[in-house]
């Protein structure tokens, strides 16, 4: 501080004045906030309980009778339709792709007794296309995993679940990639697929499994079309930020060579955008693997289905183990991708010999592969997984006298926690949310909205909550809506401590993060049950739940971004004699507060789509009406209602965020982040 | 060229190696046999709606069909709505038990002007029972709970934070009808309904309950093998009669008796074939559903072995079923 000092006065003076006007700004954003609030209360005082517009839960008002003969109509009409009966024809050659598929890996096609392939033969398979694409280290972490499926008792669910993961990405980058290159190039075919892409990944998915039995008959077809629905926006979206993001000179550059759009297209852009798309790809698996379960309520083969029988039958053990043989896939399907992308650019890069030494090994690896097939085919030991040893039962029990001790042993003082937390904390904010006048709350939020986000979020707040309104499920709304908000709140918080040591700690990131990747990628469904004994079914078990599975993905963002903030800046500040603390509020979060910003957004729709789960294990509100009209014919149109106000909500908070952040971004550029970066260069010889 | 040498070296190599391998044990794979039972049977697509009373059907019908009729079953893990929904195109074809489902009804069959894919087969001989329950520890300490007029004297003990001054009555899954916020209201008890939300959400909580000693009121029902683990006890509601039930809203009785029933899809009862036979013949008490529910359930048995294990402890009532279905 001292040797920068003197040069620097007349600067600190015109940062000081910036600073003092948006920090005048952020206070009086921050002024008019509380303002809101405390009017918000003083109101709620008066009139809590008149006007909330709360129906009960067996009610159906005229628009959900609407929607309701709106779903029948379409339901009847399908029998004669023409376009149903191609959607119909199209299912059917995919079912059939797909058992052609399953007799050659898991299903045995009478007469033969076995499959064609059997374990030896997959295994093979899967090691040396590994090879080929992503190089030994993968083979390494393949190969184990494999064998681990059928250690664990689930080798032909296990290998369903990789073929149906499979093939809806396949489809999903068949389809996927034209379009975001085509959002990539304009910008109206981009304004027109974001909102759909948007309804893809907030409509909950119980909504449209009914539908979509409908149009694509009970089967695997079925099951792939309703994991493409969440499973394909990720490919785009990010597929289309690549081609946007390819450099603009380079591209003016290569037209003024004289290529033309497709040579363009095939050997500048999309070479240059190629590992930005693999990653897109990366998250298409994960969504498609976390629509599993889902799956598994219209018969979809694989994983999932032990997962539901574990819930069903009240054996956790067995839900548990069968969410571990998918976590386990996720984190090889995920570091095999990854492997494979940073592969793709090495192999361009390798010499001559290399590539000679790579071919032989190559062939030499096709050989022993078609051996181990052809043994596969052949011989009853290497097709049928032997049944020893056995981790799956072991490990089953073990987690069932754990769930016991649970039970007997913690859950009183869990539950302790759980009253407390929510009578003195969530049942207040609820109240205030929901109990008080529709126009009320509907007025507060917008004025918060428009405070946090601007014009356009004022825009977008009133538009879904108009929609709400006219859906008639508004007292439901805002109870979900406390919920989601709550559990952001701690995803966030929790996302900042723990985010923070791990950007800072290395060891504390690596011990964590594999942690993170089962957290995430575990069915939400496994984790639930712990919950549930831990706490009861209530409110705050789906709080937790969406936590669980909101947290790691928060977490990630923020230790990335602390991780990003520059070395030098921080020796910088440390040599100016910033102790700990100091750093980490003053240089570190600041500088990461784009992240920071990101985690929250992601979070709040992270939590948004465990809600419907949440309404499984007490949470009531939106969720329960969605699984309620999917498991009762009468309630159909209700459980659409609140599938919409779901997806309404989440456009709501996603755009309050965005937006805020945007604002945000700007004022912290201006105020305090650029300071820093500009400081540093100086101060550090 | 040195590479081609090298691919033929390895593969001359595999081969006999393969050879060698397959030659030195192991059973090779062999085509199976046409089974051999006298009618074609063909294919059953078996829905498996997600409770484990009705596995236990499937699974026990399935076998027989199997193993002593030659068929084919498919077994299909699908909720009510979906299964039904499922009979038009033949996807679907036998849904095992069945608890009333008017609306449902209403669409598929005929007879309650619906489009006719779906007919009924007859009864299960199973009775459903749907109602309120505590847990048994309940009834030992407060005896008098299980009649709904002290209700309110008791609902203190099952305040919790979801229900603010009242007691909480637990609600369970979706897919169930279910009166009690009409019940609560109409009779002038101080609870709230909560709505646990799935069957899981519900058992764990009665779990818990009874193993801690801590208050549980809530909706359930049987046959169900949970109450094979922990003995429930009805509360007796006032009595049921036909009709009192009429008006949801106005609800101020108990649930009505249901008797299950089997539902066919209309084409697989046309084709007439043994399974239909066996469908339509088979009948057993709660009791024989509960101990095989409890093989699948509690002991964590394959539901196939469960099956098994009661059809061969169980020949006299297997072989009623099956002359039926015109095999031995």
């Amino acid at each position: 501080m001292t040797v920068a000092a003197p040069t620097t006065t007349s600067v600190a003076d015109a940062r000081a004045r910036a600073g003092a006007v948006s920090a005048f700004r952020e206070h009086a954003r921050l002024w008019a906030l509380l303002a809101v609030v405390v009017v918000w209360v003083l109101i709620w005082s008066v009139m809590q309980g008149k006007y909330t517009l709360e129906i009960s839960t067996s009610t159906r008002t005229d628009v959900h009778t609407w929607l309701q003969h709106l779903a029948d109509d379409i339901s009847a009409a399908s029998d004669t339709n023409g376009f149903v009966s191609a959607l119909n024809s199209f299912a059917d050659a995919l079912n059939s792709a797909f058992e052609w598929l399953q007799n050659i890996f898991t299903v045995a096609k009478f007469p033969r007794p076995l499959p064609e392939i059997g374990w030896l033969g997959t295994i093979a398979i899967a090691a040396w296309v590994t090879f080929a694409a992503a190089g030994w280290r993968s083979v390494c972490l393949v190969v184990p995993a494999f064998l681990a499926f059928g250690f664990l008792g689930y080798w032909t669910d296990s290998v369903d679940t990789l073929l149906l993961v499979g093939v809806s990405v396949a489809i999903a980058c068949l389809v996927g990639i034209p379009l975001c290159v085509w959002m990539g190039r304009s910008r109206v075919v981009t304004a027109i697929v974001t909102p759909v892409l948007d309804v893809m990944q907030t409509m909950p998915s119980f909504v449209y499994l009914l539908p979509f039995v409908v149009f694509f008959g009970i089967g695997t077809a079925a099951a792939i079309m309703v994991t493409l629905v969440y499973a394909t926006p990720p490919v785009v979206r990010i597929g289309a930020h690549a081609i946007r993001s390819v450099n603009r000179e380079v591209l003016e550059a290569t037209t003024s060579l004289g290529q033309n759009q497709r040579q363009r297209l095939v050997k500048v852009e999309l070479p240059l955008a190629k590992r930005t798309i693999i990653v897109g790809v990366n998250q298409t698996i994960m969504a498609a693997l976390a629509m599993v379960t889902i799956a598994a309520y219209i018969d979809s083969p694989g994983l999932g289905q032990p997962v539901l029988d574990g819930l069903k039958r009240g054996q956790f053990g067995t839900s548990f183990v069968a969410g571990v043989a998918i976590v386990i896939m996720a984190v090889m399907l995920d570091r095999t991708t990854t492997a494979a992308s940073v592969r793709s650019e090495q192999a361009k890069r390798a010499g001559e010999s290399r590539l000679r030494l790579r071919r032989i090994t190559l062939g030499a690896g096709l050989v022993v592969t078609l051996v181990l097939v052809y043994l596969s085919n052949t011989q009853v030991w290497a097709n049928e997984f032997p049944s020893h040893p056995d981790l799956g039962t072991p490990l089953r029990d073990a987690v069932d006298r754990f769930a016991d001790w649970m039970r007997s042993d913690v859950s009183n003082l869990t539950t302790s926690i759980q009253s407390g937390f929510t009578d003195h904390f969530l049942n207040p904010v609820q109240s205030l949310i929901a109990d008080s006048p529709w126009f009320v709350t509907g007025t507060a939020i917008v004025l918060i909205a428009t405070i946090v986000g601007g014009i356009r979020a004022f825009v977008a707040t009133v538009l879904c909550l108009a929609g709400i309104y006219f859906l008639d499920l508004w007292y439901n709304a805002m109870v979900t809506l406390t919920s989601v908000l709550v559990a952001t709140a701690v995803v966030v918080a929790l996302a900042v401590v723990v985010g923070v040591a791990m950007g800072r700690n290395l060891t504390t990131d690596r011990v964590l993060r594999p942690f993170l990747d089962a957290g995430q990628t575990i069915p939400p469904f496994v984790p639930l049950i712990p919950v549930l004994i831990l706490f009861g079914a209530n409110r705050f078990t789906a709080m937790v739940a969406g936590v669980i599975y909101a947290a790691p993905v928060a977490i990630k963002l923020v230790a990335d971004g602390i991780r990003s903030v520059s070395r030098e800046t921080i020796e910088a500040a440390e040599s100016s004699g910033s102790n700990r603390w100091q750093i980490i509020s003053k240089v570190q979060l600041p500088m990461a507060r784009g992240s920071v910003l990101l985690a929250a957004n992601q979070g709040l729709l992270y939590v948004l789509s465990m809600v419907v789960i949440g309404g499984m294990v007490g949470a009531g509100a939106l969720g329960f009406d969605v699984v309620k009209g999917f498991r009762q014919a009468d309630y159909i149109g209700r459980g659409l209602a609140a599938g919409i106000t779901i997806v309404l909500l989440g456009i709501m908070l996603d755009r309050i965020t965005t937006y805020g952040a945007a604002r945000a971004g700007a004022s912290t550029n201006a105020g305090r982040t650029r300071p820093f970066l500009r400081r540093a260069p100086r101060s550090a010889p | 060229m040195r590479v081609r040498r090298t691919h033929a070296v390895l593969a001359a190599l595999a081969t006999t190696s393969a050879l060698a391998l397959s030659a030195c044990g192991g059973d090779s794979i062999e085509n199976a046999k046409e089974p051999t039972s006298g009618k074609d049977c063909g294919d059953v697509n078996m829905a498996v709606n997600p409770w484990v009373g009705y596995e236990a059907d499937a699974h026990v019908v399935g076998y027989l069909a199997e193993t002593k009729l030659g068929c084919k079953v498919n077994y299909k893990d699908l909720d009510e709505q979906v299964s039904w929904k499922g009979f038009g195109n033949g996807s679907v074809d036998v849904v095992i038990e069945n608890w009333g489902h008017p609306e449902l009804q209403a669409k598929y069959m005929t007879d309650k002007g619906g489009d006719g894919t779906a007919v009924d087969a007859g009864l299960t001989g199973n009775d459903g029972v749907i109602g309120w329950y505590v847990p048994p520890w309940m009834v030992d300490k407060y005896p008098d709970i299980t009649d709904w007029n002290n209700l309110n004297k008791y609902a203190d003990l099952f305040k919790t934070s979801e229900s603010g001054d009242l007691g909480t009555f637990y609600d369970g899954d979706p897919g169930f009808v279910t009166n009690d916020e009409a019940l609560v209201k109409n009779l002038n008890l101080n609870f709230k309904v909560v709505y646990a939300g799935s069957e899981d959400a519900l058992i764990e909580g009665f779990r818990k309950a009874e193993q801690n000693k801590t208050p549980f009121i809530g909706y359930f029902y049987e046959p169900q093998w949970f109450l094979a683990e922990v003995p429930l006890v009805k509360v007796d509601l006032p009595k049921y009669t036909p009709g009192c039930d009429a008006d949801p809203e106005k609800v101020a009785c108990d649930y009505p008796p249901y008797p299950l029933n089997k539902v066919v899809s209309s084409k697989f009862a046309d084709a007439d074939s043994p399974a239909y036979e066996l469908v339509k013949a088979f009948t057993w008490t709660n009791d024989d559903q509960n101990l095989v529910a409890k093989y699948i359930a509690q002991d964590q048995m394959d539901p196939d072995d469960a099956a098994k294990k009661w059809i061969d402890d169980n020949p006299d009532k297997v072989n009623a079923w099956l002359s039926a279905a015109g095999a031995s």
